[in-house]
C-alpha cells in the first residue's frame, strides 16, 4: 500500500503549472487576436464620431456630423466619391478600408472635457472604435488626444485651433489637419499692415482661456512685429454674452484697432456690441476705427449678421475655394444637404479620409502604423493646396485663407469672401516653440 | 470722469435687463410664492418672439435668376419676401426692418398665454411643496422649454436688429461738453433703458393705482384673509403669473438687438436675476429693481481695465462677492420683509 504525501509546496508548483497550462493557449490566442486596441477581426471596422451634438456648438456639431456621413459614404463605394476623385493619394478604391466596410459611431462632446472623454471612452470600450474623430473646441480636442494616448486609438482632431493641441500638448496618437493660432497671426498681419497700415493702436479682447490667450499672443507678437502697437488686452470671461461694459472704454484708450479674440458665442456677441457702438463709424488718430476677427466661421458669421461686412479674419477653409478638390466636396456635401459645407465640415471629412488612406498605405489599423503612415506625409486635392502631416508635432502645414465679411452677400451662406490664400511658407513655424513632447505611439491591448 | 459717466450708463443699461426679468421673478414669488427657475426660459421665448415674427415678415417667394448662379452652379433662387409683393418694396422693408418693435404687439398676447399655461398647467401643482421641488421642477421646465427652441431654431445665435433709425450710437460727451467719442453709447440702448424704466413704472403704477393692483398687494400680504373676504385670489395670481411672463418676454424681445438671441440666453441670466432678487430682499419689488441697477452698475465697474489690474478676475466674481457682503450684513436683502421664505 503505497502512501500519498501532500506538501503545501508541492500543492503550489502543482497548481502553478497546472495554471499555466490552462492560461497559456488562452494567452498566446489574445496576445494574436488583439495586437492593438480594437482591432478589427470581422468584416467591417468602426469609427468613433465625438461632436457635439448638444449645447452651444450643436449647429457645428451637426455639421460635422454631415461630413463624417458623407465620408463613409464615399469611402464604402457610395455616391459620387467626393475628395477621392482628386485626393493625390490613390490607395483608397471605395471599398471600405484594407476591404473592411466603414461603419460608425456617434457620441456628444457638449463642447465639456469630461463629457467628451466620457463619450470617447464608451466609443472605444463598448462599441470597438478603432479610431476617434471630432469636435469643436480645443479644450475638448486636447482632453480626448490625451485619453486616445491612454487607449491607444489614434485621435483624428475637428475643429480645434489653439496652438496647444499640436504644442504642449501633443500626443503621438494625436493629429491635427485644421491650422492654429499661431498661423492665424502669421497669415493675418500683413494683410492687416497692408490694408491699415503700421502705424495702429490695437486693443484686444481676449477670451478667457486657453485659445484665447494663444490667439491673443499670436496676433500681437505678429502685428507688434509688423510696427502695431498693443494698448491694453483685457480678458473677458467666457460667459459674457454682453460685452457693452468691455467695449465701452476701447474708444478711450486711444486705440484705433479692436482685436476680438473670441469665438463662438463671445464673438457673435462682441462683434455685434462692438458694431452696435459705432466703433467702425469713428475716426481715431485720424485713421478709420478697425476690427478684426482672428478667427472666423461661416456658422459664426451667419450668427453675427451684417455686422461681419467688411471685417477681416482667418479661417481653415471656404467653399468658394475653386481648386478641384474644394469643388468636389461643395458638390458632394450640396448635392445631399442642399447647403455648402462649413469649414469644420471641410476639416472632418479631410481627417477621415487622411486617416483611411493611411491605414491603406500601411497595410494595418494598428495605431502606429497608421501614425507612421501620417507622419510627413504630404499630399494634395483635399482643398488646401499641397499640405504635409509634420512628423515632429503631427500638424498640418497647408495654406491658410484670410477673408473679410462681404458686403453684399448674395445668400446667407455668402458672408465672407476670400482676400488672399497666405502660401505655406509664410505660416510654417520651429516646432520647438510651443514646447511638448510627442512621446511614444501607444497601441494598446 | 467721462470713463465714469460711461460706466454709469453701461450699468443702467444691464441693470435694465436684470431688473426687468428680476421684477417678474419677484412678483410670482411675491404672489405664488414659487421659486420660478423657468423665469430665465420666459425671457428667452420672448426674444424667440421677435425671432418668429421676423421670420414671418421675411417668408418669401422664389424666383429663378437665369443670369446668376448659386453654389452649386444651378440657376440662383432670388427670395421676395410676400409683405414686399403685398405691400410695395418700401412699406414691405419698412415693416420687416421694424421687426422688433412691431414683436412687442406680437409678444404681449404670447406670452400671457404662456404664464397662465406654465401656471394652470404645472406651477400651481406644486403652490403647497417645498420649494426645492419648485426649483427642481422649474428648472427642469427650463431646460425643456430650451431644447424645444433648439429644435426648431438650432444652436446658432439669429441676428435680429433694431431698425436703421436707430442704428450707430450717440456721441453723449459731445452734447455734455467732453471731448467728443469720449462717451459714445448705442440708441438701441438707450431705448432698452427707457423702455424699460416705462416698463418698471407701468407694474407699480398698476399694483399701486387699480383695484385689481390693491387686491394682489393685500394677497401679498396676507392671502388668507383676502380669500376669507370672498375675493378669487388664485384668479388673480394666475393673472399676475401671465403679467410677470410678459414683462420677462417684452425684456427678451426689446434684448434681441443688443445680442443675438440663442435657446441659451435665459439660462444665462437667471442665475444673475436670483442673485438680484436675494439681494434686493425676496418678495421685495423695488428692492429687485434697486439691486438689479445696482448690480448691474457695479459689474460694469468691475469690468473696467484698471479695476481688473487692480484686483485680476473681479469682473467675474463682482455680483457674488456683493451678494455674499449684502446678505452677511443685512440677511434679508436690500429690502426685504420680514418673514419671507423664513418660516
Amino acid at each position: 500500500m503505497s502512501k500519498t504525501t501532500m506538501t503545501r509546496r508541492g500543492v503550489l508548483k502543482s497548481g502553478a503549472v497546472a495554471g499555466a497550462g490552462v492560461a497559456l493557449p488562452t494567452i498566446f490566442t489574445a496576445s494574436s487576436a488583439a495586437a492593438y486596441t480594437n482591432e478589427p477581426t470581422g468584416g467591417s471596422v468602426t469609427l468613433g464620431f465625438n461632436v457635439p451634438q448638444t449645447g452651444p456648438y450643436a449647429d457645428e456639431g451637426a455639421d460635422e456630423l454631415r461630413a463624417y456621413e458623407l465620408a463613409v459614404e464615399h469611402l464604402n463605394g457610395g455616391g459620387d466619391g467626393g475628395m477621392m476623385n482628386t485626393f493625390s493619394s490613390k490607395a483608397l478604391q471605395g471599398n471600405g478600408i484594407l476591404g473592411k466596410k466603414v461603419e460608425f459611431v456617434t457620441g456628444d462632446t457638449q463642447t465639456k472635457s469630461d463629457a467628451a472623454r466620457a463619450s470617447a471612452k464608451s466609443m472605444i470600450e463598448k462599441d470597438g472604435a478603432v479610431m476617434i474623430t471630432g469636435g469643436s473646441s480645443s479644450g475638448v480636442a486636447v482632453a480626448v488626444q490625451a485619453l486616445c494616448q491612454e487607449a491607444g486609438v489614434i485621435f483624428m482632431a475637428g475643429l480645434t485651433h489653439s496652438n496647444d493641441t499640436t504644442g504642449k500638448d501633443k500626443r503621438a496618437n494625436g493629429f491635427r489637419h485644421f491650422f492654429n493660432s499661431y498661423m492665424s497671426g502669421a497669415a493675418l498681419a500683413p494683410i492687416l499692415a497692408n490694408n491699415y497700415g503700421t502705424d495702429r493702436k490695437a486693443y484686444h479682447l481676449t477670451a478667457d482661456y486657453n485659445w484665447g490667450y494663444t490667439t491673443e499672443e499670436a496676433v500681437r507678437t505678429s502685428t507688434e512685429a509688423l510696427g502695431w502697437e498693443t494698448v491694453a488686452a483685457v480678458k473677458t470671461p467666457l460667459t459674457q454674452t454682453d460685452f457693452s461694459s468691455y467695449i465701452a472704454p476701447v474708444l478711450q484708450s486711444g486705440a484705433d484697432v479692436l482685436v476680438l479674440n473670441h469665438y463662438g458665442g463671445n464673438m457673435v456677441n462682441s462683434l455685434t456690441n462692438a458694431v452696435q457702438f459705432g466703433l467702425r463709424d469713428k475716426l481715431v488718430n485720424n485713421k478709420n476705427f478697425e476690427i478684426v476677427v482672428p478667427l472666423y466661421s461661416r456658422l459664426m458669421a451667419k450668427g453675427a449678421g451684417a455686422n461681419v461686412k467688411g471685417i477681416y479674419g482667418s479661417t481653415n477653409w471656404h467653399w468658394s475655394l475653386q481648386d478641384e478638390g474644394s469643388k468636389a466636396f461643395v458638390k458632394s456635401f450640396g448635392t445631399k444637404y442642399g447647403f455648402p459645407p462649413s469649414q469644420a465640415a471641410h476639416t472632418c471629412y479631410v481627417q477621415a479620409m487622411l486617416y483611411a488612406d493611411a491605414c491603406e498605405r500601411a497595410g494595418t489599423f494598428n495605431p502606429c502604423g497608421v501614425a507612421e503612415a501620417l507622419e510627413g506625409f504630404e499630399f494634395d486635392g483635399m482643398g488646401n493646396g499641397k499640405t504635409l502631416y509634420r512628423a515632429e508635432d503631427h500638424q498640418c502645414f497647408k495654406d491658410v485663407l484670410v477673408v473679410r465679411g462681404k458686403e453684399n452677400p448674395t445668400s446667407e451662406f455668402d458672408l465672407l469672401e476670400i482676400v488672399e490664400v497666405t502660401p505655406t511658407a509664410q505660416v510654417t513655424y520651429d516646432p520647438a516653440i510651443f514646447g511638448g513632447e510627442l512621446g511614444t505611439c501607444n497601441p494598446g491591448a | 470722469m467721462d470713463a465714469i459717466i460711461l460706466q454709469i450708463l453701461n450699468g443702467l443699461d444691464k441693470g435694465s435687463a436684470y431688473a426687468l426679468i428680476a421684477l417678474g421673478l419677484t412678483l410670482i414669488f411675491g404672489t405664488l410664492g414659487v421659486v420660478n427657475f423657468a423665469h430665465g426660459a420666459l425671457f428667452m421665448i420672448g426674444a424667440f418672439c421677435a425671432v418668429t415674427l421676423s421670420k414671418i415678415l421675411n417668408l418669401s417667394f422664389e424666383t429663378i435668376d437665369p443670369n446668376k448662379t448659386d453654389f452649386l452652379g444651378n440657376p440662383l433662387k432670388v427670395k421676395t419676401p410676400y409683405v414686399e409683393s403685398w405691400f410695395g418694396p418700401e412699406t414691405g422693408a419698412a415693416l420687416i426692418d421694424w421687426s422688433v418693435p412691431l414683436a412687442i404687439l406680437f409678444s404681449i398676447p404670447i406670452m400671457l398665454l404662456v404664464g397662465v399655461i406654465m401656471e394652470r398647467g404645472l406651477i400651481k401643482h406644486f403652490y403647497k411643496r417645498e420649494h426645492a421641488d419648485q426649483i427642481l421642477v422649474t428648472f427642469g421646465l427650463a431646460i425643456v422649454l430650451q431644447e424645444i427652441i433648439k429644435y426648431y431654431f438650432g444652436a446658432n445665435p439669429i441676428p435680429t436688429p433694431a431698425p436703421d433709425a436707430f442704428k450707430g450710437s450717440f456721441d453723449f460727451g459731445a452734447a455734455i461738453g467732453f471731448d467728443p467719442n469720449t462717451i459714445i453709447y448705442p440708441y438701441w440702448r438707450l431705448v432698452y433703458f427707457m423702455f424699460s424704466v416705462v416698463i418698471i413704472g407701468g407694474v407699480f403704477a398698476f399694483l399701486q393705482f387699480t383695484t385689481f393692483g390693491m387686491v394682489v398687494r393685500a394677497g401679498m400680504a396676507d392671502r388668507e384673509t383676502v380669500g376669507l373676504l370672498g375675493i378669487d385670489i388664485d384668479k388673480r395670481f394666475t393673472i399676475m403669473f401671465g403679467l410677470a411672463a410678459a414683462v420677462a418676454g417684452l425684456a427678451g424681445v426689446m434684448y434681441t438687438p443688443i445680442n443675438s438671441p440663442n435657446y441659451h440666453m435665459g439660462m444665462d441670466f437667471l442665475v444673475l436675476s436670483f442673485v438680484v432678487v436675494v439681494v434686493g430682499g425676496m418678495g421685495s419689488l423695488p428692492g429687485a429693481v434697486l439691486a438689479g441697477f445696482l448690480l448691474g452698475i457695479l459689474e460694469s465697474f468691475a469690468s473696467m481695465r484698471e479695476v481688473i489690474d487692480l484686483i485680476p478676475g473681479i469682473n467675474q466674481i463682482i455680483i457674488y462677492l456683493v451678494a455674499i457682503i449684502i446678505l452677511l450684513t443685512r440677511p434679508r436683502g436690500l429690502m426685504g420683509r420680514k418673514g419671507v421664505m423664513e418660516e
